[in-house]
């Protein structure tokens, strides 16, 4: 195990897999108790627009994908709150747009889109160390901003509406959460890619919530966890020759189903 | 018992969704001193009319005021519960941290709650029995205790004016008397707005009575005239007065 780290893309992997867990941690806990994991999805594979973007314009595509999912986001909340068109149709529709863009720009782009593959799907083994800075600074904007609104985004989980008679500006909070869950995103995409991403903001947030009493207790133990999955599915990946990023996702989701089993059985 | 000043006023406010009237009319004076209860039934538009008054949802037409402000400023002195919600019984949060929740619109970024949130929490769990329960997961509660506690969360914003919304939904009977108490008691400090389907329970404790579907009846005291309680409830109803005033039953087939 321990001359794995002789090598550099092994440390950049697996301080990826950390920086990113400390977001996942944060983030999944608002995704899973504000039941927000339909327009996180939407948020997440719209992304991939971004990196068709950050092709065309020959820029790191990761780059590309902050404005694009932060756009994204803004406009899946507010397509779904301010019009009539109902919120999970008006995600369903951006969502495909999305990626439709993506493909659109990937094919404008000449010559063909190397590592394409491991922005849909993951590719830890092949983080560049510019991107461990640009995922360290964006752990630190999420921290900052939720020591910032820990309390307003608790009252905006807890009942939305009773947040707003309580004189919070409840919707202006929801875009800044759904803002936040598009930089997370960005965190994750290296770790197990646009289509994946899901499984990380769900699965270490619903685990812990079984065990947890507090916010910021389940916090902790969700970024532990995500941690430990992303860690741990790296080992197995490493293990058996398998791709890291649907290997991670596998390990963490059966983790769940066996603990959601022996919960029931007791 | 003197009623005091005006405090919310609705001047022929109308509520359309979509175009079908949910509020039709509606004028109301509320006053400093005032336990009114709102019966109607479900569906009438009780729990509309009270989002109408906090400022969560706008009028088509008419003004109101709250405390002389419009709803949506003048709100930071009325305390609200909500009709028991089917919040997420495994949110992970702490009943101390739903009471603290109520002093989040008085918040600084970046502080912690202070000693003045702290001891108006404590107080107002003191108020509503529930202080030793602080540290207990909110859903771990009874359906009784739970209403206690959102009434705690209401009192930490230092009312003038409490709005309740069904309070004795999922509140057993021994309870029920015991919540009743509680608003005795705190009528004293506020003036209390109750809305509920369940004529009976409500008659006993309030001070005024008004009829709310669609069209509110009402004429600042505690009378109901039959005829409109009829139009309200749409079927016949016997008003039976014994030593408590105005219990009111349905008419049996």
């Amino acid at each position: 195990m321990i001359e794995l780290f002789q090598y550099d893309f092994m440390r950049n992997a697996l301080l990826a897999a950390l920086l990113a867990s400390i977001a996942c941690g944060i983030i999944g806990v608002y995704v899973v108790v504000k039941r927000i994991v339909f327009i996180s999805g939407g948020i997440a594979h719209a992304a991939f627009g971004g990196i068709g973007v950050g092709y065309y314009l020959g820029i790191e595509p990761l780059l590309g994908v902050v404005p694009f999912s932060i756009a994204a986001a803004l406009s899946m909340g507010m397509v779904g709150r301010r019009t009539r068109i109902p919120e999970d149709t008006a995600i369903g529709i951006l969502w495909a747009m999305g990626m439709a863009l993506g493909v659109i720009f990937i094919g404008l782009t000449p010559g063909y889109a190397p590592d394409l593959f491991g922005y849909l799907f993951g590719s830890l083994l092949a983080v560049p160390t510019a991107d461990l800075f640009l995922m360290l600074s964006l752990d630190g904007a999420i921290i900052l901003i939720v020591l910032a609104y820990y309390h307003d985004f608790q009252a905006i989980s807890f009942d939305e509406e009773y947040a707003t008679a309580l004189g919070l500006p409840s919707e202006r909070l929801y875009l800044l959460l759904l803002c936040l869950i598009a930089l997370t995103v960005v965190l994750l995409i290296r770790v197990v890619g646009v289509i994946l991403v899901i499984a990380l903001l769900t699965i270490p947030a619903a685990l812990s919530k079984r065990f947890t009493r507090r916010l910021s207790g389940m916090m902790l133990m969700s970024s532990a966890l995500c941690a430990l999955f992303t860690t741990g599915g790296l080992w197995l990946s490493y293990a058996f020759d398998l791709p890291s990023g649907a290997t991670i996702v596998l390990f963490s989701g059966s983790v769940f189903l066996l603990t959601s089993l022996v919960h029931r059985a007791r | 018992m003197p009623q005091g000043d005006e405090i919310v006023t609705l001047e022929n406010v109308w509520l359309q969704f979509d175009g079908v009237p949910v509020l039709e009319d509606i004028n109301l004076i509320i006053y400093q001193h005032d336990f009114l209860g709102i019966i109607g039934p479900n569906g009438g538009g009780k729990t509309t009319l009270l989002k109408v008054i906090l400022g969560l949802l706008e009028p088509t037409w008419g003004t109101i005021l709250v405390f002389g402000l419009p709803p949506a400023r003048g709100r930071r002195y009325v305390g609200y519960v909500p009709q028991f919600s089917l919040f997420d019984r495994e949110f992970p949060i702490t009943v101390w941290e739903v009471v603290l929740m109520g002093r989040v619109g008085h918040m600084k970024r970046f502080t912690r709650y202070s000693d003045k949130d702290a001891r108006l929490a404590s107080d107002a769990l003191e108020t509503v029995e529930m202080l030793e329960f602080r540290d207990t997961q909110i859903g771990r509660l009874s359906g009784g205790q739970q209403q206690r506690v959102f009434i705690a969360r209401a009192l930490v914003t230092e009312p003038k004016l409490l709005l309740l919304d069904e309070p004795m939904a999922s509140v057993d009977a021994p309870m029920q008397t015991e919540l009743y108490e509680l608003f005795e008691r705190l009528r004293e400090r506020m003036a209390i707005v109750m809305v509920s389907h369940d004529i009976s329970a409500v008659s006993i404790y309030v001070d005024k009575m008004a009829c709310l579907n669609r069209k509110l009846f009402y004429h600042g005291t505690k009378e109901l005239v039959p005829e409109e309680l009829e139009a309200t409830y749409q079927c016949p109803i016997n008003l039976i007065a014994h030593g408590v005033p105005h219990r009111v039953l349905r008419e049996h087939d």
